[in-house]
């Protein structure tokens, strides 16, 4: 017994610890050192997460996370089924048949305050995966319009405008939220 | 349009498949006129691991070598994970995880599932992160295509397998790494990070504080995808935008769940000189693949049920669990694969799914063999084909061979025991969970979507797939420790016994292929291997599918 065990630790053990060495030597320590040098020099904005910063150099948030808004003046995100904590990013887990989930839209459509026989963009009442989708849908913006027109003083029309054309800065379809927002706090300096 | 991009996705894959086939089998069984390089490469192997890596195996010590260096894998890692908080890379001070978790996150990530009852931002260091789950992402996949190239030396007639340590680094270094340098540039280019410094705090415009995890991201959801590992850097996996923040990354990520297991196939092929068979094993695969795409994409077009009724515009599917960026039809998509694979990362969330659309991933746990999890989807095809030819055989009276090699009553017993496993994990984990608050007490549905959560984890566990109906809460100890031991057993038994079998039948006298031989290189062959993996599917999961996802989709309009 105490033989084959001798014999098991010098033939197997001692050879596949040394393999488990050359593996993590390689894969651990080399091969992420690559890629964060590649990182550092090809894309370093995002490799650091794609932060953005005010004219002092103090971090506002992330152009891919999703930061919460409940202000008239700001466009408003997806809802997030993680309060929009970006250290522990998580989607409901609702089944689409669960009744939960129509408890919830009915309360998110009443934040909204639609007007009779307008409908809302699914978007908006919805959580996404993560919790932390950073877009909406350009249906989605145009409907929030009124809203943010009112309550910055500003034409709905050039508004409806604004979003169209950001939202044309990508594929027509989406309008990041947070991005949208820095533009219009941009161009109205408090 | 989805159906477009899927399809295009998919044919590019079926097309990439074929040259890295070539490109695999090259580098498992070096050829005789081997490159300078690559007889370089070898040279350096055998030095590494020392004279072990010289010698011939036969199934036996190749079996007790695997299991060797995966426990020592599995030793490393519970260390690490045990003793994180006192090493380095810890920038977010993470703490110690309790130990029944570190149970169940080392066998996960040993045994190629990569299930993850912990979220990735909220525990784990960068060290633990690169040092214990992402080593373990390159080896256990290496361990799937070592044992698939001993399976296939087998079953070309040689009683020696090869060495496993030599077949273990050459995955590791000759295939792993080269393909995921090259993904993880272009997953940096698309705008994944990769940063060793420690979560950013910004104030946002309504001035609230918002924390911002980030990390070493691209090298590590590399080899997530390619090595059919599937376990996320951050918690909600490839929903989440660091870990894939655009329509390009979600293409790239997409087509590297399918890339390795495709190529598995062909190298099975080309190895045992079949190529023609392994033409029609990969046909029946990718026509399974094609069913279960179409039929996520056509279910997951319905709208959310529970918003019905209320004025809410919904021409776009199903939006919970999904982000917006990747488009309608991406989250059914890459379920499919994802599942079909043995891959487990996900980038919508699957217990948001359509009830239905919830079915196809479980379809795909369940057969396990729609190009499977890196080697180890061929070996369980494997297990079908011999169950297909005992069946043929009997039929028509004769005693059944498997590439010119005598079926007989020990392989029948040997595979039917490595099938019967997987069901076995499946329906007496759920059943038991079911009944006790273990189970009952963790859902976060209520009726049948909670019996489809507890039916899904242990699909996963079983075969090894690692997706999971999230709601679930599973960090408890006896989910930990249930579904840790399901996925290491789940694992090693279908690897180690095919290669008990290929011993077997290697051992015997090759008889010549005649007239009355059954081909295997025929349509016909592909109908009947069809028809044992969905006949044998079917009876065995029809049931606990009409219990969860089809009960639910049938009461789904009751209020």
């Amino acid at each position: 017994m105490f033989r084959t065990l001798m014999i098991w630790t010098t033939a197997e053990l001692f050879p596949s610890m040394r393999a488990a060495l050359s593996t993590i030597l390689v894969c651990c320590i080399a091969y992420p050192a690559v890629i964060w040098a590649l990182g550092q020099g090809l894309t370093p904005h995002t490799a650091d997460g794609s932060l953005i910063y005010d004219k002092d150099g103090r971090t506002i948030g992330g152009e891919r996370i999703a930061q919460a808004f409940t202000r008239p003046e700001y466009f408003w995100p997806r809802p997030s089924a993680a309060d929009y904590n970006a250290a522990g990013a998580a989607g409901s887990n609702l089944s689409p048949a669960n009744l939960r989930l129509r408890e919830l839209a009915e309360q998110r459509i009443a934040a909204y305050t639609p007007a009779s026989e307008e409908t809302i963009p699914a978007d908006l009442v919805t959580a996404s995966g993560s919790g932390l989708d950073p877009h909406i849908t350009r249906e989605a913006a145009l409907y929030q319009v009124p809203r943010v027109a009112k309550a910055r003083g500003l034409d709905e029309s050039e508004l409806r405008a604004a979003v169209q054309q950001h939202a044309n800065k990508t594929t027509g379809l989406l309008i990041n939220v947070l991005l949208l927002n820095l533009e219009l706090d941009a161009a109205v300096p408090e | 349009m989805s159906l477009v991009l899927s399809l295009s996705i998919l044919g590019a894959c079926v097309l990439l498949s074929w040259p890295l086939g070539r490109y695999l089998t090259a580098v498992m069984e070096p050829p005789k006129e081997a490159p300078g390089i690559q007889r370089l490469f070898e040279t350096t192997i055998v030095r590494v691991t020392g004279s072990a890596a010289a010698a011939q195996q036969n199934w036996k010590s190749y079996a007790v070598s695997m299991l060797t260096f995966n426990g020592v894998m599995f030793g490393v890692s519970w260390l690490i994970l045990t003793v994180q908080t006192w090493l380095p890379l810890n920038p977010d001070q993470m703490a110690a995880l309790e130990p029944s978790l570190v149970f169940n996150t080392v066998a996960s990530f040993t045994s190629n599932t990569n299930l993850q009852h912990y979220s990735g931002e909220a525990s784990l260091s960068y060290f633990s992160q690169l040092f214990a789950l992402m080593w373990l992402q390159f080896v256990s996949a290496a361990t799937g295509l070592a044992a698939l190239t001993a399976l296939a030396r087998g079953l070309s007639g040689r009683t020696m397998l090869g060495n496993f340590y030599r077949d273990v680094l050459r995955a590791t270094f000759g295939i792993l790494l080269p393909l995921c340098l090259v993904v993880a540039t272009l997953l940096l280019i698309g705008g994944i990070p990769m940063t060793f410094k420690g979560a950013a705090v910004a104030h946002t415009l309504e001035g609230l504080e918002q924390t911002i995890a980030r990390g070493p991201v691209a090298a590590f959801v590399a080899i997530k995808q390619l090595g059919t590992n599937g376990g996320g850097f951050f918690g909600p996996n490839s929903t989440h935008p660091m870990e894939n923040p655009g329509f390009f990354t979600n293409v790239i990520e997409c087509a590297s769940i399918l890339l390795i297991p495709m190529a598995c196939v062909w190298m099975f092929g080309f190895m045992t000189r079949r190529v023609r068979h392994a033409a029609v094993v990969f046909a029946v695969m990718a026509l399974m693949l094609a069913v279960n795409v179409g039929a996520a994409l056509y279910l997951e077009s319905a709208p959310t049920a529970a918003l019905e009724g209320l004025p809410v515009a919904q021409q776009r599917g199903n939006l919970e669990g999904k982000e917006l960026r990747f488009g309608t039809g991406a989250g059914p998509l890459w379920a499919a694969l994802t599942t079909a694979t043995s891959n487990g990362s996900v980038n919508s969330m699957h217990d948001s799914l359509n009830p239905l659309t919830g079915l196809v991933p479980m379809i795909g746990m369940w057969l396990n063999v729609i190009f499977g999890g890196v080697g180890v989807g061929m070996i369980n095809m494997f297990l079908y084909i011999i169950a297909g030819v005992f069946i043929c055989g009997m039929m028509v009276g004769r005693t059944p061979e498997y590439l010119t090699r005598k079926v007989e009553t020990r392989e029948m017993k040997l595979a039917l025991l490595a099938i019967l496993v997987h069901p076995l994990f499946i329906l007496g984990g759920a059943a038991i969970f079911a009944a006790t608050p273990w189970g009952a007490g963790t859902v976060n549905n209520p009726g049948p979507h909670g019996f489809s959560e507890i039916l899904y984890e242990f699909s996963s566990a079983s075969a090894d797939n690692g997706s999971g109906f999230e709601g679930l809460g599973d960090n408890t100890v006896p989910w930990n420790t249930a579904t840790g031991l399901v996925m290491l057993l789940s694992r090693f038994i279908p690897i180690i016994l095919p290669l008990a079998i290929a011993g077997s039948l290697a051992a015997k006298k090759a008889a010549p292929e005649n007239t009355g031989t059954l081909r295997t290189d025929t349509p016909l062959f592909g109908f009947v291997i069809l028809g044992s993996v969905v006949f044998v599917g079917a009876l065995l999961f029809l049931p606990v599918a009409v219990l969860g996802p089809i009960a639910e989709h049938l009461a789904r309009g009751i209020r």
